[in-house]
């Protein structure tokens, strides 16, 4: 199921980690390593954009390339974590 | 700063333990038993704790664990979760909420605290304050709803054992109640005061297949609203975990007067230099101290794990150090909970005994307190 407003949930938020020089997801006990890709996706929730919005922002970034159903498989397996959550749920 | 040597790991995890002070007697605490010693009151200064968290952070410590004894009982709490977090630390408050005043944890909020962790030790306000040996059961509930009003992420941490494990499903249930988003339901693992209390502590087989076969059903029920962890007794096991990930892998942990240890129980293995925060930067004490390299890599590995016919020293790293110490009197040994193990068979008699049709009087509980023992 897609998310319509994603957001990160309550207590999660983007880290760099100097140390290791890569990006992190932090949250409650735990931390999840980034790629590009990824980072530049959660870079771009915020609670405010819809689905589309961000698909289009990066759409935009990278030629007019169709990207909206890996942005929304990206957020999903991230949401089936608890760490995306829908903002107008 | 000097080059980082090649192949040394980063640590992920901080605990600070910021005192030993607690209202809370909970006869599994994890703390040494000899909690009450001088050596331990004698606290490190805030600043000294500050100085450490930033050292942390450049170490590659993501993770900081706020703990004790009750975190909330040193009065500079705030001012060192707002230094967690101007160096960058993910904080999370390991507290039993005695005490947990609105005030107070506003101004943590302010200060970018993360995370609440709140401890609970039955979903019977009775039977908890009776495990607690305080009376704290409402004021944990009221602080639950505070936590979560504040729109911190809130833990449920349970440590189970013989006398609540068959109410996990309530313990559940009060979880969801509670707005938790994790809930950690920890078995008793046997070190610190555990070990003092283990005939009392130690549940059944069957009791504990009807805790796994609880938590199984209510993860499908739940789904991702509540993450359930679930962590089985080494005892019952066959094979061993590796133990805080691994010696001085992922983790460092600090005592209220500094002694810098790779977990809870390593002050407990004799004749190993332990070093302090307020002699040596942490940076020194995790790469080149006796302590951290004494069970790092797998050199120091005897039999059966250096030849180990599963080929897991990496996996398991020989398992816990502290068990292989209480069970056979050598820090260096194979973990007895390993199948392997010429020591196994200790495991197993406790097991044993634990099966054993339960005595009408449960075990007495000895009391963590500071009095020494």
């Amino acid at each position: 199921m897609a998310f319509t407003r994603p957001k990160l949930a309550t207590g999660v938020r983007l880290h760099r980690d100097k140390v290791r020089e890569q990006d992190v997801l932090l949250f409650p006990e735990g931390a999840l390593v980034l790629n590009e890709t990824a980072l530049e996706v959660l870079d771009l929730v915020d609670g405010e954009r819809t689905l589309d919005d961000i698909a289009a922002v990066l759409s935009e970034r990278y030629e007019g390339a169709n990207v909206k159903d890996d942005v929304a498989e990206l957020l999903d397996g991230i949401g089936e974590r608890g760490l995306v959550v829908e903002a107008d749920g | 700063m000097a080059e980082w040597p090649e192949g040394a790991p980063h640590p992920l995890l901080l605990i600070a333990e910021l005192t030993y002070r607690c209202p809370l007697h909970c006869p599994y605490c994890s703390n040494p038993t000899d909690i009450g010693a001088s050596k331990y009151t004698d606290e490190l200064p805030a600043e000294d704790w500050q100085r450490v968290f930033r050292e942390a952070a450049d170490l590659g410590v993501l993770q900081l664990a706020l703990t004790g004894g009750e975190p909330m009982a040193r009065k500079e709490i705030v001012d060192l979760t707002r230094t967690a977090t101007e160096a960058g630390l993910y904080s999370t408050l390991v507290t039993s909420a005695l005490p947990f005043p609105k005030r107070r944890v506003e101004a943590l909020h302010e200060a970018g605290l993360d995370h609440v962790q709140i401890s609970f030790q039955h979903a019977d306000p009775g039977l908890a304050d009776e495990i607690g040996g305080t009376i704290a059961f409402d004021r944990k509930v009221k602080a639950a709803a505070l936590a979560r009003e504040l729109d911190f992420p809130l833990t449920v941490n349970c440590v189970l054992h013989r006398r609540n494990i068959d109410a996990v499903d309530s313990i559940i249930d009060m979880a969801v109640e509670l707005g938790a988003r994790r809930l950690e339901l920890a078995n008793t693992q046997y070190h610190g005061w555990a070990t003092v209390n283990r005939d009392a502590l130690m549940p059944t087989r069957a009791q504990l297949e009807r805790g796994e076969e609880a938590v199984k059903a209510a993860r499908e029920r739940l789904g991702a609203s509540l993450e359930i962890l679930w962590v089985l007794p080494d005892y019952y096991e066959e094979l061993p975990k590796p133990c805080m990930g691994g010696w001085a892998q992922d983790a460092a942990l600090v005592q209220p007067n500094g002694d810098v240890l790779p977990c809870q129980a390593a002050a407990s293995i004799p004749d190993i230099a332990i070093d302090n925060v307020r002699d040596k930067s942490l940076r020194e004490i995790w790469l080149e101290s006796e302590m951290f390299n004494a069970f790092r890599g797998t050199d120091w590995m005897q039999e059966p794990c250096r030849s180990c016919p599963l080929g897991r020293q990496h996996d398991d790293h020989g398992g816990c150090r502290c068990q292989a110490l209480a069970l056979t009197g050598d820090a260096a040994a194979t973990d007895p909970v390993c199948q392997f193990s010429p020591h196994h068979d200790t495991i197993v008699a406790a097991r044993r005994e634990a099966d054993d049709p339960e005595p009408a009087e449960p075990a007495p509980f000895v009391y963590r307190d500071l009095i020494p023992q």
